[in-house]
């Protein structure tokens, strides 16, 4: 399915004869390859979700967290490059901070997503960068409700009820549109985003991986966190025994 | 040399909130010392559709607050898709006055404004934006020269849940008692009431306001004597 594009991919600032900004398309060939991240937008509130693949044994726990803390009201878990991904944080960061100290109110969830999306963009334009190879999903949840965004290398972003990027998306996007996701609490959508990733992970090609997880719901007082520790044991000791059920099938 | 005096809008402004609304009055007398430059003048100024500022202190500084807070507010509003909160637009009333303070070689913005409107979200609110640059959110403001007349009236007898019809004529009220005492104040009584439905004015002339003069009659005249106490 891939095209080649000889010639006509060295560069953002060029198009190929079929309209195509390869680099761009190989920004987004980034995030396919990386471990999955899915977010699902729920009644009340949204939850975000990680399979951050371990490189080595010798890595501590918790550390080089794919979900960050945006605002007291955002986070974003973000795949592909992770550097990349620290990068768009720290600006979402500050566009709401700039926001906060201008405006004197908590940025809105589709602002903050177009700004992100405007700076995303602007990496496409221009011969002496490189676009983002970072695919970004937004959890915001203001004054209109909890909202869910993706914002993809090209700069474009999209408001979603369930989003899944990442290596096993296809097979996370149809578990996830399986859900009843306007009835759906955040503590059901944190058991099943658990399941999901431990279903998508493949034993045999991925390497060993830690599930992040997060939410900004009504329970957390609209505040992006990590979902409390209990809650998070109990979600992927769940996520296990399924796996194991599955497998004695 | 003689300083020529900036137009200085003395005045008596008021807004307060009732139950669904607001409601923001003001005098209309502009005076450069003791010429009134305009006697009709409009120192409520709409920022948006839903919030409007009144002005007191130097009407230069005050309608430049105002001129670029209208532009900052349009700008937003087209961006967000929607009418702004009031207190976005009264923070960026305040950005700019306490952004500004070295202007005018030091002295400073002179504007007093009061910030009021109504959204969805909050309903009717106040903001007091006094010199300075601070901000606050209150149930009643007023502020200019006349203002200093009627803090014990305001004290007294303002109340929360008004109707809509006793809050207007209770800031129509409070403006002719400062009128009545503030040589800078005067001429009519302009009146912006905001609510969901919107924003509506409404104009109090000379003649139908109350000059609290009854009290006023000289003494002693039917004896013939000039009223003189000896």
């Amino acid at each position: 399915m891939s095209s080649i594009g000889t010639g006509y991919d060295l560069s953002p600032t060029t198009f190929s004869p079929d309209g195509k900004v390869f680099q761009v398309d190989y920004a987004t060939k980034a995030v396919d390859n990386s471990g999955t991240a899915i977010g699902i937008k729920c009644k009340d509130g949204v939850v975000l979700g990680v399979q951050k693949l371990v490189i080595s044994k010798m890595l501590v726990h918790g550390s080089n967290r794919r979900i960050q803390t945006v605002d007291k009201h955002a986070g974003i878990a973000y795949a592909g490059l992770c550097p990349d991904g620290r990068q768009i944080v720290n600006r979402a960061r500050q566009e709401a901070a700039n926001y906060k100290s201008f405006y004197g109110d908590m940025i809105p969830a589709q602002t903050l997503a177009d700004r992100i999306s405007s700076f995303v963009h602007l990496f496409t334009l221009y011969w002496y960068v490189r676009p983002f190879g970072v695919g970004s999903l937004l959890a915001c949840y203001d004054k209109e409700g909890p909202q869910l965004y993706h914002v993809e290398p090209s700069g474009v972003s999209y408001r979603y009820y369930g989003a899944a990027i990442g290596k096993g998306r296809q097979a996370a996007k149809t578990e996830i549109e399986r859900l009843k996701l306007g009835e759906l609490s955040c503590r059901e959508a944190v058991m099943h985003i658990a399941k999901i990733i431990y279903q998508v992970h493949d034993e045999a090609k991925d390497k060993q991986f830690e599930l992040e997880l997060s939410w900004v719901c009504d329970e957390s007082n609209k505040m992006h966190q990590k979902v409390p520790d209990e809650l998070h044991k109990v979600a992927e000791a769940a996520a296990k025994a399924a796996l194991e059920e599955d497998m004695q099938d | 040399m003689d300083k020529i005096e900036a137009p200085h809008t003395g005045t008596t402004i008021i807004a307060v909130t009732y139950d669904g609304g607001i409601v923001i009055g003001c005098d209309t007398r502009v005076s450069i010392g003791n010429f009134i430059s305009n006697r009709a003048s409009d120192k409520i100024t709409p920022l948006c559709e839903n919030v409007f500022l009144a002005r007191s202190g130097s009407a230069p500084d005050t309608q430049i607050v105002s001129d670029i807070v209208r532009h900052m507010v349009h700008q937003h509003s087209i961006e967000m898709e929607t009418n702004p909160e009031v207190k976005t637009v009264a923070n960026l009333c305040m950005q700019i006055t306490y952004n500004n303070k070295g202007a005018n070689h030091g002295h400073g913005l002179s504007a007093a404004m009061l910030c009021a409107g109504w959204d969805k979200y909050l309903g009717g609110q106040v903001f007091a934006l006094p010199i300075g640059g601070s901000m606050i959110s209150v149930p009643w403001g007023i502020d200019g020269s006349g203002s200093t007349y009627i803090w014990g009236f305001l004290d007294a007898e303002f109340k929360e849940n008004m109707t809509r019809e006793e809050a207007e004529s209770f800031c129509i009220t409070a403006i002719s008692l400062a009128m009545a005492r503030d040589g800078s104040s005067g001429g009519m009584v302009r009146l912006v009431t905001v609510n969901e439905q919107g924003a509506f004015r409404k104009l109090t002339t000379c003649q139908e306001l109350d000059t609290f003069h009854e009290d006023m009659d000289v003494r002693g005249l039917q004896n013939g004597l000039s009223g003189m106490v000896v």
